[in-house]
């Protein structure tokens, strides 16, 4: 691609139906990673002044396709138009000086550098620092005065919260006089009302007359947030509409390519007696830190208890002290007998054996071993199943046999046990661990963030397993970040933060906006004002 | 211990800590920058190498410094292209280049001058000399200050006035210059540099190749300031006692020059003193001699406090899809 044409002249685009030429022009750009199509002849236009949608399941080429326009890859083939002119993006440095900002779903912050430093950094004015701190000093207290980007410049970035973090990348965008602004998945690591604040702050951006591109696979927040959205499937666009003529049922079956049921389908739950009893659960970590501050709660048979929360708040040490990954101090009954927390028969093995079965978090790192193929991983946890063993040698084609049962009974495709963890999509590999634990029907069943990097396709599943899980008389405790599983799949919600049950509600009789004041620390029964104060200083660290 | 015996033994200590205090400076660029570097020993034994065998050539000690320098660059180009480009381990990178300039110096020396792998003995203009700094000796007389004006500050080759220098002018680059917060950025978030718009290969290599000039002036005092030729393995260890100073001075400059005085003046008594009697005990001269060595295990070890290396150290960059 060249900036120019062939004639030597600066092309110009021609003008659209109205008024200004699209602030961003994408013409037919096509981009493969080997063998992979990440995105194939794709065109969009984002007209300036506007929020424009971006959505697709993971792997859609989402942001490969903002990589391009960040100059992170180079496009095989297509044109990008900036304002009307064509121009080419061969490194970030060119995406700057176009214009264009990109706010990461991981920030790209140094850690132990000054709010100030982070912004100056690449953008600097001369040799010299002195000058081009203060310079930034400056302008940075009148951006945040006029678009709510409230931060301290001080401030170092590992002592500020994950909101604030995310305010930095967007000074830092608009101290580049960026008119374009490109976020990708912004909300991920948001409470609900930091996320509010975010959205205010893209508003205000919106009526200065910036272009903002929001990437994110949250059909509520296209809906609430965007003026024209863009769905993208396996590489390719398949529509691009004006967000109030759409629905958020629509969205989604362009999404996938047929209809998706996106509210879970369940009957109320009927709790049994009390499956696991948790008192007291202390947690403390090898620096010192506390991490579970006293937890107590129940979960019963034939229900759901949905653990909600930012990321970081103790969910994570809850799982694995009660799935036997870490010792623990505290009171917990399965069933009415107490389980050991610190001692020898506080594994995995050992909880399996008492009918507690777990899905990590981590499906990539915990739940298989990537580079093992799928029977092999479906093997872990009953490898001295009698079912399984003759003598002292593994009855391979035993486990062979049950685990293309297993695939089939849970849909994973291709259903093919040879083929190692690592070659499936996140929605098959979960399937896979969820086939391994459910199958083996536990009394009480641990599920951490069921479909994270799971496609709405694979989510409905995955859902569905889970409810029937219940319906079969199963106690389930859920972790979940994504608000929307919660609230959809829970009989009742409990609230952590900083290693504490914040509340518990029924999941019927409450809303987002409850659970969100929960989630940053505030307790429910105070001030249910304004929200725009919250602390952001929750998460005792940030997820990975 | 008398007072006397205090000036020739810190002068001693401000001459033994030079190399190290310039191949320390040389590792906080490299490692700053997020290229870990074990490598030093080897680009200044290759350094010392060839500034001794240029000087013994052709007699002067200037072209001798220059072909050093050259030498530690082509060193560190070498440990640059495995790291950056290739991506490649940096720390077999780096003892790689250890072996290769421990083999190298000997098999060339040997080959050149058929003496055992040494250089011939540097003398004249072939070996730098002292520089007395102005009113040395107009100034002797004066009571306390101009003895050691005189005898301590005075009097020393120009590399160790570089060396000195360097400190300074190493903080001010680092903490004050648009170069340095790069510099410091690249080595804790390279992803951070790279979508700033600036390129993290350049930053890197720019680091190194300071690295590569630092431990070049460093191999080329220790053959022609500190001694007067090259002998095998003459580095002896020092480019992992700058590496243990860096990490005792935490990676900052001004903390740097005090840990290297602190080696240089463990490493002087062990050469003035080859017994020591402290409080009727008689600790042996090996003793004495083993000190530096035994304080850089100890520092390695991390028994001094808790030293945070540069976060992005030791892992080459690539970028995310």
């Amino acid at each position: 691609m060249t900036g120019t044409s062939r004639t030597g002249r600066p092309e110009v685009a021609p003008s659209p139906e109205a008024g200004a030429p699209p602030a961003i022009e994408l013409r037919g750009i096509s981009k493969a990673f080997g063998k992979v199509q990440a995105n194939k002849n794709i065109s969009i236009r984002v007209m300036p002044g506007t929020i424009h949608g971006i959505i697709g399941e993971n792997g859609a080429g989402k942001s490969t396709l903002m990589s391009i326009l960040y100059g992170f890859y180079r496009a095989d083939a297509g044109e990008i138009w900036i304002d009307g002119t064509r121009t080419d993006i061969p490194d970030s440095q060119a995406a700057i000086r176009a214009g264009i900002g990109m706010v990461f779903q991981h920030f790209k912050l140094v850690e132990n550098f000054t709010v100030l430093e982070n912004v100056v950094l690449g953008a600097e004015d001369g040799m010299l620092l002195r000058p081009s701190l203060a310079k930034a000093r400056r302008i940075l207290k009148q951006l945040s005065e006029e678009y709510e980007l409230n931060v301290d410049p001080d401030a170092k970035i590992e002592d500020i919260g994950v909101g604030a973090q995310q305010r930095v990348e967007i000074l830092k965008a608009l101290y580049r006089n960026a008119r374009i602004l490109i976020l990708d998945e912004p909300t991920g690591v948001l409470t609900p009302s930091e996320a509010d604040h975010l959205f205010r702050i893209l508003d205000g951006l919106r009526r200065e007359g910036k272009t903002i591109i929001l990437i994110t696979h949250k059909l509520r927040e296209i809906m609430e947030a965007t003026d024209t959205v863009s769905v993208m499937r396996r590489g390719e666009m398949t529509a691009t509409v004006k967000t109030s003529e759409t629905s958020p049922e629509q969205l989604a079956e362009l999404m996938v390519g047929r209809k998706v049921l996106l509210r879970v389908e369940k009957s109320p739950a009927r709790p049994g007696p009390v499956v696991l009893e948790v008192r007291d659960l202390r947690v403390t970590d090898e620096k010192g830190v506390e991490r579970l501050k006293g937890v107590s709660l129940d979960v019963r048979a034939g229900e759901i208890l949905g653990i909600a929360g930012v990321a970081g708040n103790g969910q994570s040490e809850l799982l694995d002290v009660l799935g036997g990954i870490m010792p623990a101090t505290g009171t917990v009954r399965m069933n009415g007998e107490e389980i050991d927390l610190t001692g020898r028969r506080s594994d995995g093995q050992t909880r399996r054996a008492q009918g507690i079965c777990h899905v990590p978090e981590d499906r990539q790192r915990r739940g298989l071993i990537m580079q093992f193929t799928a029977w092999e991983n479906v093997a872990f946890g009953y490898q001295r199943d009698p079912g399984y063993n003759r003598g002292p040698l593994m009855d391979n084609d035993a486990l062979r046999r049950d685990t293309e049962g297993k695939m089939q009974r849970f849909d994973v495709r291709p259903a093919n046990c040879w083929l190692e963890a690592r070659s499936f999509s996140g929605g098959n590999q979960q399937k896979i661990v969820l086939a391994r634990e459910i199958e083996r029907n536990p009394d009480l069943l641990l599920v951490g963030q069921p479909t994270r990097g799971v496609d709405i396709g694979a989510i409905e599943f995955i859902h569905q397993q889970i409810v029937n899980l219940r319906d079969a008389g199963k106690a389930i405790l859920l972790v979940s970040v994504e608000l929307d599983e919660i609230l959809g799949l829970s009989d009742r919600v409990a609230v952590m933060f900083d290693g504490r049950i914040m509340g518990e509600r029924d999941a019927s009789a409450t809303d987002e906006r409850e659970l969100g004041l929960l989630m940053a620390g505030m307790s429910g029964e105070g001030s249910p004002g304004p929200v725009d104060g919250a602390p952001g200083r929750g998460p005792l660290e940030q997820p990975a | 211990m008398d007072v006397a015996a205090i000036l020739p033994l810190l002068d001693s200590t401000l001459r033994l800590a030079t190399p190290l205090l310039l191949a320390c400076l040389a590792g906080l660029f490299s490692e700053r920058s997020g290229i870990f570097d074990i490598g030093l020993e080897g680009k200044m034994l290759i350094s010392a190498f060839f500034s001794a065998a240029t000087a013994a050539i052709t007699g002067s000690v200037w072209l001798g410094l220059m072909a050093g320098v050259a030498g530690a660059l082509a060193f560190s180009l070498i440990h640059g292209l495995a790291s950056i480009t290739f991506r490649g381990n940096q720390l077999i990178s780096g003892v790689a280049i250890n072996f290769l300039a421990s083999g190298l110096t000997v098999l060339i020396a040997q080959d050149w001058f058929s003496s055992g792998g040494r250089t011939p003995a540097l003398a004249g203009p072939a070996r730098f000399s002292a520089i007395d700094l102005p009113f040395a000796d107009a100034l002797r007389d004066v009571p306390v200050l101009g003895p050691i004006y005189h005898d301590l500050v005075s009097g020393h080759t120009i590399l160790v006035y570089v060396a000195l220098l360097a400190v300074p002018v190493t903080w001010y680059v680092l903490f004050r210059t648009r170069y340095g917060l790069r510099l410091r950025a690249v080595g804790e978030n390279p992803a951070a540099v790279d979508t700033a718009g600036i390129s993290v290969t350049g930053l890197r290599y720019s680091a190194v190749l300071i690295c590569g000039l630092l431990t070049g002036l460093a191999g080329a005092y220790l053959a022609t300031g500190l001694n007067a030729g090259f002998g095998r393995e003459m580095t002896a260890g020092r480019g992992y006692i700058a590496l243990a100073a860096l990490i005792f001075a935490k990676w900052r400059p001004w903390y740097a020059l005090m840990a290297t005085l602190l080696f240089g003046l463990l490493e002087a008594v062990a050469i003035r003193y080859q017994t020591v009697d402290l409080l009727g005990v008689t600790i042996p001269g090996p003793f004495m001699q083993a000190l530096p060595y035994i304080l850089t295990v100890v520092i390695l070890a991390g028994f001094v406090g808790r030293a945070i290396p540069p976060r992005a150290g030791g892992a080459p960059y690539v970028k995310e899809r």
